[in-house]
């Protein structure tokens, strides 16, 4: 068989007509908006709900100061890195808030900001940071799954457990975060098939802050939008303005609500930046100019819903007063608690390797304790 | 040996509803070697489920699933295609209890088919144990008896902690007379057993190479050699106490395996064995094991493969003079 012969190639002098063919979905309704979705600023800002939107102003003001307060404790050498999230805060507190409690959080290394404004002890979220232990916190209590280090191997976790919980009844939903960076791993790929294959109550959000580490979007992928990659999948995908915290909590909530309702995945890519570097062993100057960074400082996400809320009458001086109030109470409990040096115990080393400690282990252990005793003496 | 490995999963599945069987192609198939064969007919699809093709994606959302209290059986379909499941195995199945200090044991058992010796085409016959054991947290078990493939897949499902289950695939078509109503208790995970007593050396083995190993002990019978053969039925834990009560007694040791030999678990068992049995040992303690090579083509698996020959001439050289 030549190549003309094959079926497919070449077929213009066809005898019987191809079997019929049809797509499975209708790839429109899961194509993304051409411009990201903003609500703060427009018409669309009319139908804000108060409440909420005044304790979305109070996060983000704690969550700025958060970042600023673990950025200072990398300084003095309490913390061995933090990956800052300014700029990023309305992403992060979105995620939490839209959540119920029974839900789950898989977040990503930089996503520290998230598991805080979902209820975790600041201090418990940066022990992996400050290097004590790797997840300070117990996942299943806070249902917040431990911060994934390893780009986007969280989000076939986020996948199983979502199905897992479908499958015995409960109303749980997972919403897994992960970068732009992220988006180019196998994992990424195959969370987001599993998840349409299983209709499983996930949202993934991808926070495009611009950079993985140094390397721009444009070298990252070739697609018009994160966004679009959804389609593909079979899921909709949702642009939208990462800054403006009322858009995130709106396009979040939607989807949450698709997933609690048995209708599937969603993929939101949020366009945002990061305004820090990457962490404080990253050169930034290197790969992006200060006019970039200034332009987006001017679209700040604390200070977009502060203009808005502001203008509207839902926030005064008072108002703006009190929520820094209540964030510098947080920062100078963390800066406290922070400074206090961690208790470790070197044989915690050889716990919860296994359920039953092999011969092995115990070897081990008996090694060092030895040895501890010896410097004791 | 594959009709008591599909009975485990079964028996379990009934006993146990979080016990969940997850792979490509296990469900209407029962699995490309049928081991799974009937489990989505009698549990359902969502007890038996045929998942996309993506090892990461198959293991990665067992891992949630695990996470929510549910028991994922995975069956990854052959040894070399499971390598893209390794960043989730090596950064999040095995570090997970750890990594939360006990909150979050993780019960996986991961079902991978092994070694060669059935004709199969590149890709299809690797001995990847040394991987597997030198990754903490995993249990790594692998039985060599139809006995043993009911017993300790078993009990490997019942694990709170993952285990790499390697199924000897060329062991798959043994047949022992083995009753699946009433299937005999073996001895657990971390236990090695004497297959047969000897005095004159040990041969130390598992899975796929314990028969090639009790065929040799038959033959050196000829030879004048007393062998004895201890099947370690599981890597880690690795049962000290047995090898070295068995080499201390017979004072020679030959460790027997298919995977590679440099850096191989035969190296580690060696060194093993040196530290304990020092100066109850009459010769060097000796490996037979796969050359250090890529799995050969199947016309030239048999030069490859630890044989009876192979294991004769060693035991030979243990004939130590100094
Ligand atoms: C699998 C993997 N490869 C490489 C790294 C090293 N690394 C850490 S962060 C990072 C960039 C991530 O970029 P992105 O996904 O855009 O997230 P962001 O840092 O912007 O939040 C890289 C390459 C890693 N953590 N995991």
């Amino acid at each position: 068989m030549t190549v003309q012969e094959l079926p497919g190639a070449g077929a213009s002098h066809r005898s019987t007509p191809p079997p019929a063919w049809s797509p499975r979905t209708d790839a429109a309704p899961l194509l993304p908006d051409p411009e990201p979705y903003r609500v703060l600023g427009t018409a669309a800002a009319d139908k804000l709900d108060p409440e909420l939107m005044r304790r979305c102003y109070t996060e983000l003001v704690r969550g700025r100061r958060y970042n600023a307060q673990a950025t200072a404790l990398t300084r003095q050498g309490r913390l061995a890195v933090y990956p800052s999230t300014v700029g990023q805060e309305a992403c992060e507190i979105a995620a939490a808030l839209v959540l119920e409690e029974q839900d789950w959080l898989f977040p990503s290394y930089r996503d520290t900001l998230a598991a805080v404004a979902r209820g975790l002890d600041p201090v418990q979220a940066l022990t992996l940071l400050r290097g004590d232990w790797h997840t300070g916190y117990d996942p299943r209590e806070h249902r917040i799954a431990p911060l994934s280090t390893p780009l986007a191997t969280q989000l076939p976790h986020a996948v199983g457990l979502a199905h897992a919980a479908r499958l015995r009844g409960d109303d749980v939903v997972a919403l897994a975060m992960v970068g732009d960076g992220g988006t180019s791993e196998g994992d990424f790929h195959e969370a987001l098939n599993f998840a349409a294959v299983w209709q499983a109550p996930v949202v993934f959000l991808v926070q495009n802050n611009g950079f993985a580490i140094s390397v721009p979007l444009a070298k990252q992928t070739a697609a018009p939008t994160l966004a679009h990659k959804a389609v593909g999948y079979g899921m909709p995908g949702r642009l939208v303005d990462g800054n403006d915290v009322a858009a995130m909590h709106e396009v979040l909530a939607e989807a949450v609500q698709r997933a609690r309702s048995g209708g599937g995945p969603t993929l939101i890519e949020a366009v945002t930046y990061r305004i820090e570097a990457h962490t404080n062993a990253d050169d930034a100057t290197r790969y992006r100019g200060d006019a970039e960074v200034e332009a987006w400082k001017a679209h700040d996400p604390v200070d977009l819903l502060e203009r808005e809320l502001t203008a509207r009458g839902l926030l005064d001086e008072a108002g703006i007063q009190e929520a820094k109030a209540a964030a510098e109470v947080m920062a100078a409990s963390l800066r406290e608690r922070m400074n206090a040096e961690p208790v470790l115990n070197p044989m915690d080393l050889f716990e919860n390797v296994y359920a039953r400690q092999t011969g092995r282990l115990r070897e081990q252990a008996e090694m060092l304790r030895a040895e501890l005793e010896a410097e004791e003496q | 040996m594959a009709q008591a490995l599909g009975r485990a999963m079964r028996d379990a599945m009934a006993e146990d509803p979080t016990v969940h069987v997850m792979g490509e192609d296990v469900g209407a198939l029962g699995g490309v070697f049928r081991i799974t064969d009937g489990l989505a007919k009698e549990f359902g699809e969502d007890r038996c489920t045929d998942t996309p093709l993506a090892e990461a994606g198959i293991l990665g959302a067992a891992v949630g699933m695990a996470m929510y209290g549910l028991r994922p059986v995975v069956e990854m379909q052959f040894d070399a295609f499971a390598y893209p499941a390794f960043e989730q195995l090596i950064s999040h199945v095995a570090k997970m209890r750890n990594r939360t200090r006990g909150a979050m044991p993780l019960p996986i058992t991961i079902r991978v088919p092994y070694g060669g010796g059935i004709g199969g085409v590149e890709h299809h016959s690797d001995s990847s144990e040394a991987y597997y054991v030198a990754t903490p947290g995993l249990h790594v078990v692998t039985p060599a008896t139809v006995e043993d493939a009911y017993g300790l897949l078993r009990e490997s499902i019942a694990s709170d902690d993952p285990v790499v289950f390697l199924e000897p695939k060329r062991l798959y078509w043994s047949k022992a007379d083995w009753n699946p109503d009433s299937p005999a208790a073996v001895p657990g995970i971390g236990n090695a057993l004497v297959r047969k007593a000897g005095t004159s050396a040990t041969l130390i083995t598992y899975g796929p190479s314990l028969p090639v190993c009790l065929e040799a002990a038959e033959a050196a019978r000829e030879e004048g050699w007393d062998l004895e053969v201890v099947d370690l039925r599981s890597l880690v834990p690795f049962d000290e106490d047995t090898v070295v009560a068995s080499v201390r007694r017979t004072g020679r040791a030959v460790v027997v395996h298919e995977a590679n030999g440099f850096g191989g678990p035969g190296a580690e068992l060696v060194a093993r064995i040196q530290e304990k049995c020092f100066h109850h040992l009459e010769a060097p303690v000796l490996r037979v094991t796969g050359f250090d090579i890529p799995y050969p083509p199947p016309m030239l698996e048999k030069h490859h493969l630890p044989g009876v020959d192979r294991i004769l001439d060693t035991v030979a050289r243990l004939q130590w003079e100094n």
